[in-house]
């Protein structure tokens, strides 16, 4: 076994998941045949090889800082499950 | 001839020649929708208010005389992964369920520019994860050629909608093959451009390194005159590269002799389908036949591809979808305690199945004491298969290859065994690590009746070769004339 429940319930904490029992099971079941399926890659010698997290050779983007225009707040704000003056509403954060 | 089988080039030809109006063409499509939906449920959204006022808008610069675009009036389909201004855009989620996104998408925003009309948003598998439309939080899309079947995924509601008549063309994403697999398995053209060569502004990410926007169309050229109007560099998107745009219907040259063709041979394995193996064989043979030179090539790194993807997309996707935790959009669960909880509950009932899934996966690839066995590692296979690739293109200007190792396989099939679906990307998840561009076209039946897809592979940047490839193949056989017949 690659990964239990526990290591499940802990990755799920950190992806802010909340799983039931059953997806709990399943997903044991699911990742271990994955993750088992990806020890593939141990049979490649990559000491040498560099990573490549861009496949096309681009430099850093610079643009002038002009100020633009941007959206305005009422549509920005029109999608929140929760808005109030002008701000998103959120459940109280400091205790 | 009924005005929803035209291709975007036929029907500009009808709105030059007075034929038709914008107006009439999009109605028609209107009432063919009605009719053939019920069967195929390709649509999310139908937009007709809107979309007869575009149409009207098109036919009043077409009557002025203006020089219009070719996709004036023309009647298209988004895939609802696009943000569209004001309209639904779900990603088929519930956790997007009634997002209205307050900006158009690049890509969208320059078919508007364009005068194309918008007949609505189609299905496709949550946040484009899959390869069947199964996963969508809202319908199942049917293959049109058989309705028990699926259309392939993700963008399976655009190639269920062009291949039914339920528009001219769509614009699909193609992360691991999601253009190019449900092209094939629909029996129309999809293509994967360069990554970089089309803005990513505005389609909702999921594994941002891999994402491009593609045209799913009837023929070649109607992909030649997508490309035409969606590529290009946007300063909204840093990705995409500043590099001039050929005129794409250039390339689109009834000829091949001279060019070199490669095989690679670890795309033809043990198992495959032997209908599917048969008919790219056929096709590959006639593009000999017709002057080009074609030779076996290795790419000896391919069946390290799939493993390789899964790792590198789902940390990617962990990562884009954390900002779905009910504050700026989207649903918000109801019943909590505390912020952490109303995160955690908000996700646990927006997200279905497959994206928990990719979204746990990530997580574990990317969390302390793994990064280097998984994510890390898998970077450095992709640099080994994106060099098979430069290695090939130093003596071919390119590949052929199956699109799937399968026709379309039953819907429910493949549900329960989320490592077999996985695999029916096999062939066209390379591309994506590699970032170059691959085009499916149509190329044969099954003996069961359905669509088989060659795909046809370029460097970077070499659109213009795949689409000589494809267009001389198209134009000397009559596969992507074949209609299937929905009553």
């Amino acid at each position: 076994m690659k990964i239990g429940v526990k290591e499940v319930e802990y990755v799920a904490r950190l992806a802010r998941l909340t799983l039931s029992d059953e997806e709990k099971d399943e997903f044991t079941e699911q990742l271990n045949d994955i993750l088992t399926y990806m020890d593939k890659l141990n049979e490649l010698d990559t000491k040498e090889v560099k990573p490549t997290s861009h496949v096309i050779p681009v430099k850093n983007v610079f643009r002038v800082d002009n100020v633009r225009e941007s959206l305005p707040r009422e549509p920005s704000l029109g999608n929140a499950p929760e808005a109030e003056k002008g701000f998103y509403k959120v459940p109280k954060i400091i205790e | 001839m009924e005005w929803t089988r035209l291709t975007a080039h036929e029907a500009h030809e009808g709105l030059m020649k007075r034929s038709f109006s914008s107006l009439e063409l999009t109605q028609s499509f209107y009432r063919w929708i009605k009719n053939a939906d019920s069967k195929v449920s390709a649509y999310l959204t139908l937009t007709e208010e809107e979309a007869c006022q575009q149409a009207q808008r098109a036919d009043e610069r077409i009557v002025k005389g203006d020089e219009v675009s070719e996709l004036m009036g023309i009647p298209l389909a988004l895939k609802d992964i696009l943000c569209t201004k004001s309209m639904r855009t779900t990603c088929a989620s519930k956790i997007l369920e009634y997002f209205r996104p307050p900006y158009d998408g690049t890509a969208v925003h320059r078919l508007r520019q364009n005068g194309a009309v918008f007949l609505g948003k189609v299905n496709m598998d949550e946040f484009a994860m899959g390869s069947s439309t199964e996963n969508s939080g809202f319908a199942i899309t049917r293959n049109p050629w058989d309705l028990n079947r699926i259309p392939g995924g993700s963008s399976g509601g655009s190639a269920a909608a062009v291949a039914a008549d339920e528009c001219i063309a769509s614009l699909g994403s193609d992360t691991g093959g999601s253009v190019r697999q449900p092209a094939a398995c629909c029996g129309v053209v999809g293509m994967k451009p360069t990554y970089g060569r089309v803005s990513r502004f505005g389609l909702v990410a999921f594994a941002s390194s891999l994402d491009q926007i593609g045209p799913i169309t009837k023929d070649v050229t109607d992909c030649a005159i997508l490309m035409n109007v969606i590529s290009g560099h946007d300063p909204n998107d840093s990705t995409s590269v500043d590099i001039e745009v050929p005129n794409y219907k250039r390339a689109l040259i009834n000829d091949v002799k001279g060019m070199k063709l490669g095989i690679p041979k670890e795309y033809f394995v043990e198992g495959m389908d032997r209908d599917v193996e048969k008919a790219v064989w056929e096709a590959i043979k006639l593009l000999e036949q017709w002057g080009a030179s074609v030779k076996e090539v290795s790419l000896p790194h391919t069946e390290y591809a799939v493993a390789t993807y899964y790792i590198i997309c789902t940390a990617e996707a962990s990562s884009n979808l954390a900002r779905y935790d009910g504050v700026k959009y989207g649903h918000r669960s109801r019943g909590y305690d505390g912020l952490i909880d109303m995160y955690a509950k908000t996700r646990a009932e927006g997200f279905g199945p497959e994206v928990k899934r990719r979204i746990m996966l990530g997580t574990y690839v990317l969390s302390a004491g793994y990064y280097d066995a998984y994510y890390r590692k898998a970077q450095q296979v992709r640099t080994l298969i994106k060099g098979d690739f430069d290695r090939a293109f130093e003596h071919y200007d390119a590949l052929l290859t199956p699109t799937s190792p399968t026709p379309a396989f039953l819907i429910g099939e493949k549900v329960k065994d989320p490592l077999q679906m996985y695999l029916s990307d096999i062939f066209t998840i390379p591309v994506n690590l590699a970032g170059i561009p691959g085009i499916s076209i149509p190329c044969g039946f099954s003996s069961g009746g359905l669509p088989i897809g060659l795909q046809i592979i370029g460097n970077h940047f070499d659109e213009e070769k795949i689409l000589r490839v494809a267009y001389t193949y198209e134009q000397r056989t009559d596969w992507h004339l074949k209609r299937p017949q929905l009553g």
